[in-house]
């Protein structure tokens, strides 16, 4: 079996340790015997075929720079969705997964629109630790832990469902109690810290959900997640403090 | 209340917290008198001769010692803030105990430097380099960049700016001062071959093209052109080339000033150390001090605290080394992995506010060129769980790696059997508390006398 991931603009969108995502991608593929195959793509690169596309967060300027390339793939990427990838954007990543963002200067920077949010930037910062309670499929809850760190306040369109309900930290826009968005196969989220490694069981989600596209039902063998659970622990009892 | 009662109420604070041993008195007294006079720093600098301010991401606290180091073999004597409170608290907290004649030699945080430059007027300001770093405190990296812009651009500034040309962004802040000094590495030998991840300058500051490098030195440091708009490193006029490492002792190179070129023996590892020698050279090169005195200086310099300090841990050699961003540490392990015998570490990760309460930049540090030569890790600090699993993911087997949040415990843990030295990697308020500990045990000076 193998896992194909396209890494997005690994040059620009790499701000918040995207590169953590990818290791813990690949590590949790390879110690089941899954190979797995990054690609980046770079500005003007064709798309490469994935069962994963992943966009990370970027400076202001680094995002600019790349929002009109995106643009131009987002055909591309909704056809790919259609045909079962999976999609994860992370920050800034995950904001342009959306309509629009709009700047402090009433600038709009257009995002593909893959998914049903728009996002508004707002006068201040939203830092700080982060627990999510989820929810992905019926009955089975579980706890996301991270790090989030923007300034645009994102909101989902009707009857979209955000990633988890908010237990510490702001999430989306500080006020709906939710965070970021999960709309089918596609995860959105302001969690960084970076998001995969001390939640190995989205990681997984994932990897099951990107790799049952091409493959139909996979069962992934249970790995020994002592250490994540633990820093998950810690993490989760530092946010509370 | 008159200026002066000011001052002795501030400087009644800082007799107070040494003798109390809650701290250096490096910070408070500052802080107190700041808010009696907003004016103060500047009222105080007028009694300096002259002031040096040196700023960058990574290397301020060696780099101010260092130049101590030289200037005070020059035979001047110098008000510091060598406990490395580097903020206008610890600037002012400095200048409270200021003598006549002193010359002001601060390093200053590089997100309070406009502020702390507009008070102090210095006659020269050193530059180093902009690094990724803690962005939950600092913002982004170009946010950063455009406040030193500003204020090297803004009428009235008149400080010589000392600034290493290697990084393009200080490169082009520098090139927007109304005078200049810049300094360099000039040595393929020294150079990788490719980029390291954590690389951040690596656009054209000029026109956003994506620059062009002949020599990679260090992150994104080196030899850089615009293949664009042709803007292009200029070269330097302090220049370390012929660069040598000899193990984890000291690093030699021969230093090429404007008045002479001269050998220096460093006495401590690691290319981030030839660059913290060469602003601290060029600094004292804009305070007219002759080559010889300079290199003489540098090779009698010892490390500041923290920063590559040698210890010994129940009868086996131990290093203390401060880390705190992901092109800082990388230079770190780049320097221990040259020397490829197995290695005990020591790793303590907080998540203070001083230290960054976004741990994320651990998952930007090249650990992976250490694993083969792991023996065993500790790792401790309130997040040491996350730290281990980082070693976990770039290749460490979890049966090698103990977790031990509380600092005693893992330094318990180490063991003091080895002849092979120990090698403890600590961010700012784990190395502060660790060397509390060592100081209990009697194996360290306190922060503020050791500087």
């Amino acid at each position: 079996m193998k896992l194909r991931v396209c890494h997005l603009y690994p040059e620009h969108l790499n701000i918040y340790a995207d590169r953590g995502n990818m290791a813990v991608l690949t590590h949790r593929c390879e110690w089941r015997g899954i190979s797995c195959r990054i690609d980046g793509c770079g500005p003007g690169d064709p798309l490469p075929e994935a069962d994963l596309y992943y966009l990370g967060g970027g400076q202001d300027r680094d995002q600019r720079l790349i929002a009109p390339d995106l643009l131009l793939r987002a055909g591309d990427l909704a056809a790919a969705v259609a045909g079962g990838a999976a999609v994860l954007g992370v920050c800034g990543g995950y904001q342009l997964l959306g309509h629009v963002y709009r700047g402090h200067q009433g600038d709009e920077m257009p995002g593909i629109g893959l998914v049903d949010l728009e996002t508004t930037a707002g006068p201040t910062r939203m830092i700080g630790n982060v627990v999510l309670r989820c929810e992905l499929e019926p009955g089975r809850r579980r706890t996301l832990v991270g790090f989030e760190n923007h300034a645009g306040r994102t909101r989902l369109g009707r009857g979209l469902s955000p990633l988890g309900q908010v237990v510490h930290g702001h999430g989306n826009n500080g006020e709906d109690g939710g965070e970021g968005v999960r709309d089918g196969r596609v995860v959105g989220t302001y969690v960084h810290g970076p998001l995969l490694p001390k939640n190995p069981w989205l990681a997984d989600w994932l990897i099951q959900t990107a790799l049952e596209h091409r493959k139909g039902h996979v069962e992934l063998e249970p790995l020994d997640d002592t250490l994540e659970r633990e820093a998950q622990r810690v993490a989760e009892a530092l946010a509370a403090r | 209340m008159l200026f002066t009662a000011k001052l002795a109420a501030a400087r009644a604070t800082a007799t107070a917290t040494r003798l109390s041993r809650a701290g250096g008195g490096t910070t408070l007294p500052g802080k107190l008198l700041l808010r009696m006079e907003p004016d103060a720093i500047g009222r105080l600098a007028g009694r300096l001769t002259s002031t040096t301010v040196i700023s960058a991401t990574n290397g301020k606290t060696t780099t101010a010692k260092m130049a101590a180091a030289v200037l005070e073999a020059d035979g001047r004597r110098l008000c510091r803030n060598a406990g490395g409170a580097n903020l206008t608290s610890g600037v002012a907290s400095a200048l409270l105990a200021a003598g006549r004649g002193e010359e002001g030699l601060f390093e200053v945080d590089e997100a309070a430097l406009p502020a702390v430059v507009d008070a102090l007027r210095p006659g020269q300001l050193v530059l180093g380099n902009l690094f990724r770093d803690q962005l939950d405190r600092y913002g982004e990296l170009e946010l950063i960049g455009d406040r030193w812009r500003s204020m090297v651009s803004a009428p009235g500034f008149g400080a010589t700016v000392i600034h290493n040309v290697d990084d393009p962004l200080v490169a082009s802040i520098g090139a927007a001062a109304p005078a200049a000094i810049t300094f360099g590495l000039e040595d393929d030998g020294a150079a990788r071959t490719t980029m390291q991840h954590a690389a951040d300058s690596k656009w054209c500051p000029r026109c956003g093209t994506r620059l062009v490098y002949e020599a990679v030195y260090l992150g994104h440091l080196g030899r850089w052109r615009c293949p664009a708009c042709r803007l292009e490193r200029p070269r330097p006029e302090v220049r370390a080339t012929a660069v040598r490492a000899d193990g984890l002792e000291a690093t030699e190179f021969r230093l090429e000033l404007p008045r002479g070129d001269v050998d220096v023996r460093l006495p401590i590892p690691g290319l981030y150390n030839v660059y913290n020698a060469l602003a601290a050279a060029a600094a004292c090169v804009a305070h007219g001090v002759s080559p010889a005195v300079i290199g003489g200086g540098l090779e009698r310099f010892s490390a500041a605290f923290g920063r590559f300090e040698r210890i010994t841990l129940s009868g086996r050699p131990a290093v203390l080394l401060l880390v705190k961003n992901p092109a800082g540490t990388n230079e770190v392990i780049r320097t221990l992995a040259a020397d490829a015998r197995p290695k005990t570490l020591l790793l303590a990760l907080n998540d203070r506010i001083a230290d960054g309460r976004d741990v994320s930049w651990i998952w930007d540090v090249d650990f992976e060129e250490l694993v083969e030569q792991v023996d065993s890790v500790v790792a401790t600090g309130t997040r040491a769980a996350e730290m281990a699993l980082r070693l976990k993911y770039a290749g460490v087997s979890p049966a090698r790696i103990a977790v031990e949040p509380q600092l005693g415990h893992a330094l318990d843990a180490l063991g003091g059997e080895d002849d092979a030295p120990a090698y403890l990697l600590a961010t700012y308020t784990a190395m502060l508390d660790l060397r509390g500990l060592l100081e209990q045990r009697g194996l360290v000076r306190p922060y503020w006398e050791a500087a």
